[in-house]
């Protein structure tokens, strides 16, 4: 602990405290009411309800929550909302952030450590707080002779690239930012992306290990995407539709992988290949090529490569969860809104509400949504425990792999779908 | 000027599709050294292993002090093996000074070179795991490290750097009830090493990675004057703990380990199964050991040599076997202390063993040749 602050002084922190508060008093007393005068005394204020709108009212509404719940529920349909916050970025970031900070931990349990500590008191748990402030405040380091506006454009694309991908994930019925018809067919787009920002950030930067990390991740995401695209076409064959969220839907009563386990295997496969997970990261193999195609990158800019890494494989246990596990489906075990909080309830003497604004998500989207999220940790989770099981595996091998073994039994994957449909034990509508 | 310029620098003019790498010495694959890699696409063309990144001048240091006085700046080669790292020269400096070692200090002295041996050999499987990317194994050795770490620091009081051995016996006794805690630690340390076989060297992605790549025949290994574990890994029964015993070791039952086919796998499995045999040769040495008496026969500050006098001793080390010359003029500081060193020779089998293999294998050929660079350089 006293690492941590060797000269504290209690006196001396509430004084800091004290100093803070009488600046911010000042500042605001000299500068903020004059400036609210003044907006008060030249702007005309609506009429609202009858009720002129002051500043003192608007703070009102926003501590009522009668007032300030319509507004919410009205931003939440705006496409931005889900863009940014709930099937989006902002989901598919926290969950990001957890996979971090799981893996971290369970890495640790597995090895005899005990991984982050210290941040955070509890655990460690805002390790990755710390980690992330240390990116920022770190210098960005650009190598002489690279191509600076690819090279700085390279992080960014990425995760662009890794945020289109979520995109097209269907979190519950009717959340998804993109439900395109094709879906399945962007989400391969989107895949193919990948390999072309690895080589343009490789090629970009100049550098010996850089382009050859870059050329290792360009064999090894090109020769996986063919398995990759086939191992799905089962799944395609049998629900008859691209598009994710009518393959969710498809699987009320059973999950793809009962009856395309092998399809399954071989995905689940290429998918750690795509993400660069061990055994599979030969493009970041540190004792062959430093960092791969990461080693010029500094500062902030690999702290947005890892986001975007981490976005991907969020996107990419998603899709497994769609398309093999049965997407959001699952018994109903989110308890029904309780009505009484629209009129009002008598807690006591006091009596809350009502809310005439609630619910703010239905039943069917909240109990989706657990699902969706139990399932999707339970593939990331089988994702994260190769890396302490076995060594990196050497590039021929890998080729060998995704060209040979794994193309193979994709094929042997369609062939069981078909022979699923012509049959007659399973169409297009699902079991016959 | 490439003319008087290091081969490593002089700018050569080589084909387009030959790409040079520098690998090392700022490289999370090497060690403190440069290997200068030439690669055509993913094989290795050329391969130009280039030491004296961490030179120290041990040998010309060890001129200007005495017999006693170089005893803690000789360990500094190999400081996680620095009992055996100073083994031949103590054995050396005895003989010159002419001075009988109480039998229970060579007993403990095999008991600590033995420790050290298993100390040395978890840091390199630790980073044998790390270079093929299995962190498991990188976290794993070097935690059960810390068992025989502990039992080290018992005895010598410092925790890698023991200054242990000196000429004459060792510095200190073992401390009261050191058998029974040893024995304890020991036992555990067998049974959790034996695991790893399941985690690491039964993994298929391991053996497939690593078998049948960078062989090293029997013939080459003896040309090349490989020794310890990559000579045994080639199907050579060479120990010397066996073949020329010193101190104790004819007393005492040892198994060498020999395996007959030369790769990477080979070569990465025997110094895990010399462990296990450094166990039981400190199991046999605590029952064997006399229970009581000296462990140091006394000297002067500054002792006088009987005179002039050429001394070379050897011992197996945790790398091989381990050679230390002395020459002395009769004055008290040593003429000349030549060391002969197992990592320098195994290194001379390394660019044969990388050319023609593809760039993915170099740190598992590489650091399965046992070499530790500052032990190359010293």
């Amino acid at each position: 602990m006293s690492a941590i602050a060797p000269k504290f002084k209690l006196s001396e922190f509430i004084k800091s405290l004290l100093d803070n508060a009488f600046w911010t008093v000042l500042l605001a007393s000299l500068i903020g009411l004059p400036a609210i005068q003044v907006v008060l005394f030249y702007i005309e204020m609506p009429v609202i309800n009858g009720e002129l709108l002051t500043p003192f009212l608007a703070l009102t509404w926003l501590a009522d929550p009668t007032r300030s719940l319509p507004i919410l529920k009205a931003f939440m349909a705006t496409d931005m909302f889900r863009v940014m916050v709930f099937p989006g970025f902002g989901f598919a970031a926290l969950i990001a952030a957890g996979t971090i900070f799981i893996e971290r931990k369970m890495l640790a349990k597995l090895q005899l450590r005990v991984g982050p500590f210290y941040c955070g008191k509890i655990e460690g748990i805002l390790q990755l707080m710390g980690d992330g402030l240390k990116l920022i405040s770190k210098e960005i380091i650009i190598p002489a002779k690279a191509d600076k506006p690819i090279f700085w454009a390279a992080p960014v694309i990425f995760v662009a690239t890794a945020a289109a991908f979520v995109a097209l994930i269907p979190v519950a019925p009717g959340w998804v930012v993109a439900d395109v018809d094709l879906g399945l067919l962007a989400v391969f787009a989107v895949i193919g992306f990948f390999p072309i920002v690895t080589i343009l950030s490789a090629w970009s930067a100049n550098s010996k290990f850089p382009f050859i990390g870059g050329i290792r991740a360009l064999f090894q995401m090109v020769s996986f995407e063919i398995p990759l695209i086939l191992s799905l076409l089962g799944v395609v064959i049998l629900t008859g539709t691209l598009n994710l969220s009518e393959i969710a839907a498809s699987q009320t009563n059973f999950p793809w992988i009962v009856f395309l386990p092998v399809g399954a295997i071989v995905f689940f496969i290429t998918m750690l290949a795509e993400l660069e997970r061990i055994p599979f990261d030969l493009p970041e193999a540190e004792s062959e090529i430093v960092a791969g195609w990461l080693t010029e990158f500094s500062g902030m800019m690999y702290g947005l490569v890892q986001l975007g890494t981490y976005l991907k494989l969020y996107a990419f246990a998603g899709l497994f969860v769609v398309l093999f596990l049965g997407g959001w489906n699952g018994p109903m075990v989110v308890p029904p809104f309780p009505e009484e909080l629209l009129t009002g309830v008598q807690v006591g003497p006091l009596t809350v509400g009502p809310f005439p604004g609630l619910p703010l998500f239905d039943q069917e989207m909240l109990n989706g949504t657990l699902w969706f999220v139990l399932k999707t940790v339970g593939v990331i989770f089988f994702i994260l425990l190769p890396r302490g099981v076995f060594p990196r595996i050497r590039i021929d091998m890998l080729l060998s792999l995704g060209w040979t073994k794994l193309i193979g039994l994709a094929f042997v994957n369609i062939f069981i779908a078909l022979g699923l449909l012509y049959a007659g034990v399973l169409g297009p509508g699902g079991l016959q | 000027m490439t003319d008087i310029m290091p081969p490593g620098l002089a700018l050569k003019k080589v084909d387009e599709r030959i790409m040079t790498l520098n690998v090392g010495p700022q490289h999370p694959g090497s060690g403190h050294m440069r290997i200068v890699v030439q690669i055509d696409g993913d094989y290795i063309v050329a391969c130009d292993p280039d030491p004296g990144y961490v030179h120290r001048g041990e040998e010309k240091m060890a001129e200007y002090r005495n017999y006693i006085t170089n005893v803690p700046h000789l360990e500094r080669p190999v400081i996680h093996d620095s009992c055996n790292v100073l083994y031949p020269y103590v054995l050396g400096a005895e003989e010159i000074l002419g001075i009988e070692v109480p039998e229970r200090a060579k007993y403990v002295r095999v008991i600590c070179s033995e420790l050290n041996r298993c100390i040395y050999t978890m840091y390199w499987l630790a980073i044998y795991g790390i270079f093929l990317g299995h962190s498991t194994m990188f976290m794993w050795p070097a935690g059960d490290r810390e068992l025989l770490i502990d039992l080290m620091e018992k005895v010598s009081g410092a925790r890698v750097t023991h200054a242990h051995f000196i000429p004459g016996g060792v510095r200190n006794d073992l401390p009261a009830n050191f058998e029974d805690v040893c024995l304890r630690q020991v036992n555990y340390f067998e049974k959790r090493i034996k695991e790893y076989a399941a985690v690491f060297y039964d993994n298929p992605i391991l053996i497939s990675r690593t078998r049948d790549t960078g062989v090293l025949t029997r013939e080459n290994a003896i040309r090349y004057g490989t020794t310890g574990s990559v000579l045994r890994a080639s199907g050579v029964d060479y120990d010397l703990r066996v073949k020329a015993p010193y101190d104790v070791y004819e007393e005492l039952d040892v198994h060498t380990n020999v395996l007959k086919e030369g790769d990477s796998y080979a070569r990465s499995k025997v110094p895990w199964l010399d462990m296990m045999e450094s166990c039981n040769i400190i199991r046999q040495a605590l029952q064997k050991m006399p229970k009581s008496g000296s462990v140091r026969t006394k000297l002067k500050p500054n002792p006088k040599t009987k005179g002039p006098a050429t001394v070379y001793k050897r011992v197996e080390s945790g790398r091989g076997s381990l050679g230390c010359y002395i020459v002395s003029d009769g004055k008290t500081e040593p003429y000349r202390v030549k060391m002969s060193v197992p990592s320098f020779r195994n290194l001379l089998a390394m660019p044969n063993l990388l050319i023609g293999e593809k760039l993915g294998n170099m740190p598992s050929v590489y650091w399965s040749l046992n070499y530790w660079p500052v032990e190359a350089d010293r």
